[in-house]
């Protein structure tokens, strides 16, 4: 029996690691290095334990508990401060590497028709996906082993083995987490789309939900996978019981995902299609139309997530008055600085983060028009009276609509659960100012997305890599104290940080005419090249 | 008058070089055939007269306006078909049509729900749940049921089954007795056969021959099959008479036909009993440009 339904299961496992070697190992040189190069640098900008439990204060409050997670701050060794700063946001990154790892090989595979042709060879019924198991679930011991031994031949001395290897046993215990996840998504959802949605969606409502309880309530944090990440209490108390649960969860889910896959017909999911309209919708009938209707469900998703993330951070403000309330040399500390208030003075720092989020899905969007391309889809509209001018254009329309309902979305967001949960409530325009302030940087970063698309469209995706170092040196900016020019290689450093900094009309100015004119550049290549898949 | 021009067309992608000095043209109310086998270019071309692909030299016209530069006005006037039809898996059939159909600026109800029933197809349904030659007929009734002057059909009946092949080639007669042009290319030769006025036969880029079906039969031979009264004889003397066999019902052979007069002169003195010939279909004229090389090498060696 087992023979019949697993047949070869080893050879597809093979055949798929050769097929996403490069892949793989881009990922885990990546991941490996974006986490040991950490450590050395603390240890060099921190020299000592004085200045360490300096920095402390400026983390012992709920807006960074919030977005780190609990750390050990009493003993903020260079090893807890790693862990602090950064195993939390790695394992954010790692649950995006399972998704998109484990859809390639499950529900697109099966999408494309490519499965059908596996299974007419004399391979089980469950091989492929469980091939597919093994390759990811290797890909993980493997980052768990890399970044575990990686650590500690850095050869510092907060950094000890048994710290080090429970580092890396949960970063890789998270990816199959969400290995497990995205295979049981796979099965349920008929589209690879729906399968990235779904399984994205998880892992933002675990973010969420740990954010939220760790300030709150931290015993509720274990409820959410990511909230183990911090529980580990890595290099400072070791626990290995949230490995263990990561592996217990991870094998479960796996098990329900050869389950539902063996009760269901290739090409199915479990959630039935209904007849569809005969007729197309005034609206669909243009390419704006179009782009918008294929786009819908993840611009849905996106905006009801971002106003979630924004309501997240401001449900804090509560426990930041209490907090700084019951505290007087926070009080003394930050007051001082230009007579803001508390909460205006941690707005720009939870802003920046929500900008460069909110900043994903009008990239999405625009990235689109070359995903329908290389499906050589765009044909179908632009042998039709349609010229190429108004096809991007209504991507980028699109796009730039995205952006505004995104950052305006956020905003809105956090100051409605901020303001209901503040004693004196907290002034809108304030709040929106502070967010929409980043419209130009985002308007930039779409512009960068079509420049890519009208003369190097084989390599939409660098602006991801752009967004990446965007979101590195803004994000941890403050910690490593990078040279300004660092941070304004990126459009998002020419932000003025409203409210505490004034709002300064050149920089703004200057972004916008820059981002006009890469925008003009982009169309001219977009209308001069190849279609090309 | 042409209705698509092609001259001395050139296309390389990198250093390789896709079409090479292509000449072509349609003329109105003609159906043109275009064929040749698999990576011989016929996409590549038809791209390019789409505006989908820049032309690296040359001039390709269509209604006499530049094919890239005069794209959207070119396109309100032209309907396509592509080979492989990509659609996008949660809209629904019906939903597309009416997209294809809205985008080149038309608008023919009666005409869509007419090809709807005549080619069998469920609007409703997800293009997720289409197989290929559905997703076909799905461009086929956009195409068709929009009122265009020149169709260009890329391998269209490539995933349909015989009887929907037979709506097919009703729907290119009915566009060709309405006075429309059509450039076919095609597989499917006993199609281009029945439909086509003129065909190009492409390979490796180039266009190697192109003119009526009836220009290209005399380039080539007609297969005889003879029974006579005594044995023919010193047949094979002849120099445009090939294959020659001896069956059940008599002799078959086949004889270029430029030397048809004389042969049969000489076989009428044996006393004939039977006499067919048959044209020679396209297969043959493919077959002998396709193997190419070899096949020439092949007869000047013998
Ligand atoms: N974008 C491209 N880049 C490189 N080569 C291409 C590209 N498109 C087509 N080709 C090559 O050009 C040749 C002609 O292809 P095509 O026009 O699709 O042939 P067909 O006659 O079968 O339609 C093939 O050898 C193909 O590999
Ligand atoms: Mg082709």
């Amino acid at each position: 029996m087992a023979d019949q339904v697993l047949a070869n299961t080893g050879r597809l496992a093979r055949f798929i690691f050769r097929l996403d070697r490069i892949r793989i190992a881009l990922w885990l040189i990546g991941l490996v290095i974006f986490t040991i190069i950490i450590p050395p640098a603390f240890d060099n900008l921190y020299k000592t334990q004085a200045e360490r439990d300096a920095i402390t204060e400026t983390m012992a409050n709920p807006a960074m508990t919030a977005m780190f997670g609990p750390g050990d701050l009493n003993h903020y060794t260079t090893g807890a401060m790693t862990a602090h700063q950064m195993v939390l946001m790695t394992a954010v990154i790692v649950g995006i590497m399972a998704i998109l790892l484990m859809a390639r090989h499950t529900r697109a595979d099966e999408e494309d028709g490519r499965i059908e042709m596996i299974r007419a060879l004399p391979s089980g019924r469950l091989s492929y996906l469980n091939a597919s198991l093994v390759v990811t679930s290797a890909t993980f011991i493997g980052l768990a082993l890399f970044t575990g031994f990686g650590l500690y031949a850095l050869g510092i001395e907060s950094l000890d083995l048994e710290g080090s290897l429970l580092y890396g046993a949960t970063l890789g215990g998270t990816g199959l987490v969400f290995a497990g996840v995205t295979a049981v998504f796979a099965q349920l959802s008929e589209s690879s789309r729906g399968t990235i949605g779904w399984s994205t969606a998880v892992l933002l409502i675990a973010y969420l939900l740990r954010a939220i309880t760790d300030v709150s309530n931290e015993s509720l944090s274990w409820l959410s996978p990511l909230g183990w990440v911090s529980k580990a209490e890595i290099y400072s108390s070791n626990q290995w019981l949230p490995v263990l649960l990561m592996l217990a969860v991870s094998i479960i889910l796996m098990v329900v995902s050869n389950y539902l896959n063996s009760i269901r017909d290739l090409g199915q999911g479990f959630i039935a299609s209904k007849p569809g309209k005969k007729y197309a919708s005034r609206f669909l009938q243009s390419p704006f139309g179009l782009a918008f209707r294929l786009q819908r469900t993840g611009f849905i998703s996106w905006a009801i997530g971002l106003f979630v993330l924004g309501a997240s951070y401001g449900s804090i403000f509560g426990d930041f008055e209490t907090f700084f309330g019951d505290n007087e040399m926070y009080e003394q500390m930050l007051v001082q600085a230009e007579g803001a208030s508390l909460v205006e003075q941690f707005i720009p720092t939870l802003m920046i983060v929500i900008a460069l989020i909110a900043t994903i899905p009008p990239v999405i969007a625009m990235n689109k028009l070359r995903g329908e391309e290389k499906k050589e889809r765009l044909e179908h509209i632009l042998t039709r009276a349609v010229s190429r001018t108004k096809l991007m254009g209504s991507y980028f329309v699109l796009a730039v609509i995205n952006a505004f309902v995104m950052i305006s979305l956020s905003a809105l967001g956090l100051w409605s659960a901020g303001t209901s949960v503040m004693e004196e409530g907290l002034e809108f325009g304030m709040i929106y100012s502070a967010a929409i302030v980043y419209f130009p940087a985002m308007v930039a970063m779409i512009g960068i997305a079509i420049l890519l698309n009208g003369f190097l469209p084989r390599m939409t995706h660098l602006v991801w890599l752009y967004f990446i170092y965007s979101f590195f040196v803004l994000y941890l900016g403050n910690m490593f104290q990078f040279p300004d020019w660092v941070g304004q290689l990126s459009p998002f450093g020419h932000i003025p940080q409203l409210p505490i900094e004034d709002a300064a009309f050149m920089p703004l100015f200057v972004l916008s005419i820059i981002a006009v004119g890469i925008i003009i550049l982009g169309f001219i290549g977009f209308n001069k090249r190849d279609l090309q898949n | 008058m042409s209705v698509l021009e092609v001259k001395h067309l050139t296309k390389t992608f990198g250093k390789f070089n896709a079409l090479y000095d292509v000449n072509f043209d349609v003329k109105k109310g003609e159906v043109f055939g275009f064929i040749g086998p698999n990576g011989a270019g016929k996409s590549t071309t038809i791209r390019v007269l789409l505006g989908i692909l820049k032309a690296t030299e040359g001039q390709v016209k269509v209604f006499g306006k530049d094919a890239w530069d005069e794209a959207v006005d070119i396109h309100k006037h032209l309907a396509y078909v592509p080979g492989d039809v990509n659609l996008w898996p949660n809209l629904t059939g019906g939903e597309v049509i009416d997209l294809f159909v809205k985008l080149r600026g038309g608008n023919n109800n009666h005409k869509r729900e007419e090809l709807i029933k005549k080619f069998d197809l469920d609007p409703t349904k997800k293009c997720r749940t289409y197989s290929k030659g559905n997703r076909q007929k799905v461009a086929l009734v956009a195409a068709f049921s929009s009122d265009a002057d020149l169709y260009v059909l890329d391998e269209p009946t490539s995933g349909l089954d015989p009887l929907m092949e037979r709506v097919f080639q009703e729907c290119v007669m009915d566009v060709k007795s309405q006075g429309k042009s059509v450039l076919l290319s095609s597989h499917i030769l006993s199609e281009v056969e029945k439909l086509c006025d003129r065909v190009g036969i492409i390979r490796q880029g180039q266009i190697i021959e192109s003119g009526s079906l009836n220009e290209m039969r005399h380039l080539t031979r007609t297969h005889i099959l003879v029974d006579t009264k005594q044995s023919i004889t010193a047949l094979e003397e002849f120099n445009g008479v090939h294959d020659i066999e001896e069956t059940e019902n008599g002799l078959t052979f086949q004889v270029d036909t430029e030397e048809l007069d004389n042969v049969i002169k000489h076989v009428s003195q044996f006393g004939i009993l039977k006499l067919e010939s048959a044209p020679p279909t396209l297969e043959d004229l493919f077959m002998r440009h396709y193997e190419g090389n070899e096949k020439q090498g092949v007869t000047t060696n013998g």
